[in-house]
């Protein structure tokens, strides 16, 4: 059964309390058992506890899959970029280096490389991801388009990022300022500038935004 | 987001349309459902070239046998002379390779049988036991029917091989090895 097209994956980070729950739910499910794979990313340690939470985006032209020299990086026909096929997969890190967004691991015990399939177990079933349904704060959200633009008025969510000269566009929503005209996030321009929370907001993914025309 | 069966979620990375793309990318496509996919004539070809290899190999087994057959005519040998075995006693001896193990065990006055002394089971000696009217292996309480050597109780399942006996002036001589599957 695949996973609902009106149910999407919204992340927060300026919502980001840094408990990782996230992660000890990951560990739980069933898919990856015993093994997180949502880490949470310090911005600026020295100067801020800000965190990010780091899932797999899902991107319309998976990186990961993209350098896979052994075929083995799947997406399924919901769009979810699964795990690594175990009978193909060489555990050569090609994935690992490649994804911009960090997300695959290498398990070397088991030769296998996994990564976060949106708890493809419990999505296909119509059942929260293990992060969505444990996050306090809500920074990682899992429901329909809707429900956030209700109880979020002050953000919307885009699927645009933009890595030196690639360009993504993934499955994966992350939450902006609604009212400015962004177009897409400039992960590697804001890695640097300087995110120490006096001009900018300590969290890269807004610090770096690029602004569209018209700027309000 | 509906989308018609056969047709692309993912979008290669230079973003032009699939029917410009490099045959490579149709080959090893990321979206599971194309790499699931098996065209009904790429099925069709492979069936028809596994049996093909199969058929093949039939006609290779075929013509092997018939190169084979002739080479096999085993030299007539003389194992005793019938006055040497009392009835109901047992001489073993080597035919034709001297590692071939045989026993030979005569019935009665007339009679003689003669059988591979391996077990088919595991290969070990068997013992003829003539008042009891068969070949008993003891490693496994094996037994063998005397008169013509095929099983009737234990683990063995295929029959002893036979070995061909000729008597002629009162001398029996070996004249081949009769291979048995059951």
């Amino acid at each position: 059964m695949p996973v609902p097209a009106q149910m999407e994956f919204f992340i927060d980070p300026s919502r980001c309390i840094g408990c990782q729950a996230c992660v000890q739910a990951c560990t739980e499910c069933d898919t990856h058992k015993g093994a997180a794979m949502i880490q949470l990313d310090y911005i600026d340690r020295g100067s801020s506890p800000q965190t990010v939470p780091v899932v797999c985006m899902h991107c319309d032209s998976p990186t990961c899959a993209e350098v896979c020299p052994a075929d083995a990086i799947k997406r399924s026909g919901d769009g979810v970029v699964q795990t690594a096929r175990k009978p193909r997969c060489i555990a050569c890190n090609n994935c690992v280096l490649a994804c911009p967004f960090g997300v695959p691991k290498m398990h070397t015990q088991m030769n296998l490389m996994m990564k976060c399939d949106m708890c493809y177990d419990r999505t296909s079933v119509g059942q929260k991801p293990m992060c969505a349904s444990v996050c306090p704060s809500q920074a990682l959200f899992y429901g329909r388009r809707e429900e956030i633009e209700r109880s979020r008025p002050r953000s919307r969510p885009i699927t645009r990022f933009q890595f030196g000269s690639q360009v993504i566009t993934t499955k994966v929503n992350v939450m902006v300022p609604r009212h400015q005209l962004i177009d897409l996030v400039d992960v590697t321009s804001a890695q640097h500038e300087r995110a120490a929370g006096q001009e900018m907001q300590d969290d890269p993914l807004l610090a770096g935004m690029h602004l569209g025309e018209g700027v309000a | 987001m509906s989308r018609q069966d056969g047709e692309q979620l993912t979008v290669p990375p230079d973003g032009r349309p699939e029917a410009e793309q490099p045959r490579w990318r149709q080959d090893f496509p990321i979206d599971s459902p194309q790499d699931e996919y098996v065209a009904r004539r790429d099925f069709v070809k492979f069936m028809v070239l596994i049996s093909l290899a199969f058929t093949t190999g039939q006609f290779w087994v075929l013509l092997r046998n018939a190169q084979r057959a002739p080479a096999e005519a085993l030299p007539l040998r003389a194992i005793a002379r019938v006055d040497d075995i009392a009835v109901g006693g047992a001489l073993v001896f080597a035919y034709p390779e001297p590692g071939d193990a045989r026993v030979l065990v005569r019935l009665d006055a007339q009679t003689m049988v003669a059988y591979a002394q391996h077990c088919t089971h595991l290969s070990c000696p068997v013992i003829p036991q003539p008042e009891a009217g068969r070949l008993y292996c003891p490693c496994h309480e094996g037994s063998f029917d005397l008169a013509t050597g095929r099983p009737i109780a234990g683990p063995p399942q295929r029959a002893l091989p036979r070995v061909r006996l000729q008597v002629r002036d009162g001398v029996i001589y070996a004249t081949g090895v009769e291979e048995r599957s059951a």
